[in-house]
């Protein structure tokens, strides 16, 4: 009955469900934690699909654990705005255009910093 | 007319007492609706007021009498009241618009600084997280709804406390609570005795969404313990959100927790009523009384303009 009912709530909701366990808790968790924890009637593989599209979306991460994945919340807010800036750029066929015309694009601050990251990066 | 004039001024005095009973003896919603009803009606008309007042003093100065086509003076009872009542009714219509204004231009800035605050953290379905120490929830409305939930609060709350949690943000989102709140805070600021009434018009939206969040999680007592545990952990945080998105922890707590602990009772449907019925007069009563100067005021003017026959 549980089961039923949490499983027809609004994709979003369930989300936020997911999103909060993981950040409540500490540390990593697996979906079997996860599912645990919630206490709802949810099942394991719908977590496991829920914490997928969050990973896809990029607001959490995972790391290998065993024959699975244990997952966490991106904790840098920065993280997450590079992480979406290549989504773009992997969204687009031409990659080297694209490129070409976000430098151009820069601010002659923004190209100084780019510039030394890239610099920096190298050695 | 100027005994009919101060009526809607002092009227809004009479809806204190009312709005604290109302609570106690409406459903959340129905206090809801008929208090920010009579408190918008109520400021409208002592606003209403105010500037007859100023009108009819304005027109007895021969500047704006010639601006305003009078060939006789304009005629009013107690005449020797109007200038300081004119004087009076400036002062107040100039102190509430400049609070006003300072309010509004605040709220507005404050609001598009948290949508663009919630919108830069991570985002699940409806929900922003804030890493943030401090105990913190709220509903934020916008396109779309979020509901926003620092770390902190979300590490003091368990699993089911915290589906409790959501289903109260979300209730206020669902149930456009922040356009009551807004009406509420702008009232408040026509009339000091409003004040009062939009703490329980405060109080009263956040009984509404505890009411739904309990239908929808179907524990009452659940509620009541996310609740009385957000506000504990809460309690030294004083966030800087605008003042008409609602929080998790507004208004006073063990209130509502009393509230939701209790067994719905049997209410008085007479008394329910009665007190239903004396806000809507109170407010109906004040808007006759503006209108009915208003038309006093118009029809002197014309008397005044020579295009009426006394």
């Amino acid at each position: 009955m549980a089961d039923a009912k949490d499983e027809r709530r609004p994709a979003g909701e369930l989300e936020a469900t997911v999103m909060a366990a993981l950040w409540a808790a500490g540390d990593p968790q697996t979906p079997g934690e996860v599912q645990l924890s919630l206490g709802t009637g949810l099942a394991r593989t719908t977590v496991t699909t829920i914490l997928t599209r969050l990973h896809d979306k990029g607001v959490v991460d995972r790391r290998r654990q065993g024959r699975g994945y244990a997952y966490f919340p991106v904790q840098d807010a920065q993280g997450l705005t590079a992480r979406r800036m290549h989504t773009e750029l992997d969204r687009d066929g031409d990659r080297e255009t694209v490129l070409a015309r976000f430098v151009a694009q820069l601010s002659p601050d923004d190209e100084r910093v780019l510039r030394d990251l890239l610099e920096s990066g190298e050695q | 007319m100027i005994a009919l004039l101060l009526l809607p001024l002092v009227l809004p005095f009479a809806l204190r007492p009312m709005a604290r009973r109302a609570l106690q003896r409406l459903t959340p919603i129905t206090a809801l609706w008929l208090l920010t009803g009579s408190a918008v009606i109520a400021a409208g008309c002592t606003l209403a007021a105010l500037g007859a007042f100023v009108l009819t003093g304005l027109l007895r100065l021969p500047l704006f009498a010639s601006l305003g086509e009078l060939i006789h003076p304009l005629r009013t009872s107690y005449g020797g009241l109007v200038p300081p009542a004119a004087v009076l009714s400036a002062g107040a219509l100039t102190v509430c618009a400049r609070t006003l204004t300072r309010w509004a231009l605040n709220q507005s800035r404050a609001f598009r600084a948290a949508r663009t605050q919630a919108g830069r953290g991570p985002v699940a379905g409806d929900l922003c997280v804030l890493d943030s120490p401090h105990p913190d929830a709220y509903a934020l409305p916008g396109r779309p709804h979020r509901i926003v939930v620092t770390t902190g609060m979300l590490r003091s709350l368990d699993a089911a406390e915290r589906e409790a949690l959501f289903a109260h943000e979300r209730a206020h989102n669902a149930g456009g609570h922040h356009y009551f709140l807004v009406a509420a805070e702008l009232a408040a600021r026509c009339h000091p005795a409003l004040g009062p009434v939009r703490d329980a018009i405060r109080l009263a939206a956040e009984r509404a969404a505890d009411e739904a969040a309990a239908t929808v999680v179907g524990d009452r007592r659940l509620i009541a313990r996310a609740i009385a545990r957000a506000a504990l952990a809460g309690q030294s945080a004083r966030s800087r959100r605008p003042d008409f998105v609602p929080g998790a922890t507004t208004g006073p707590v063990p209130q509502r927790v009393k509230a939701l602990l209790a067994t719905p009772r049997v209410t008085h449907r007479t008394a329910a009523c009665g007190l239903a019925a004396l806000l809507i007069a109170c407010a109906a009563l004040s808007f006759a009384a503006s209108a009915t100067s208003m038309i006093d005021v118009h029809h002197r003017v014309e008397v005044a303009q020579g295009e009426a026959a006394r």
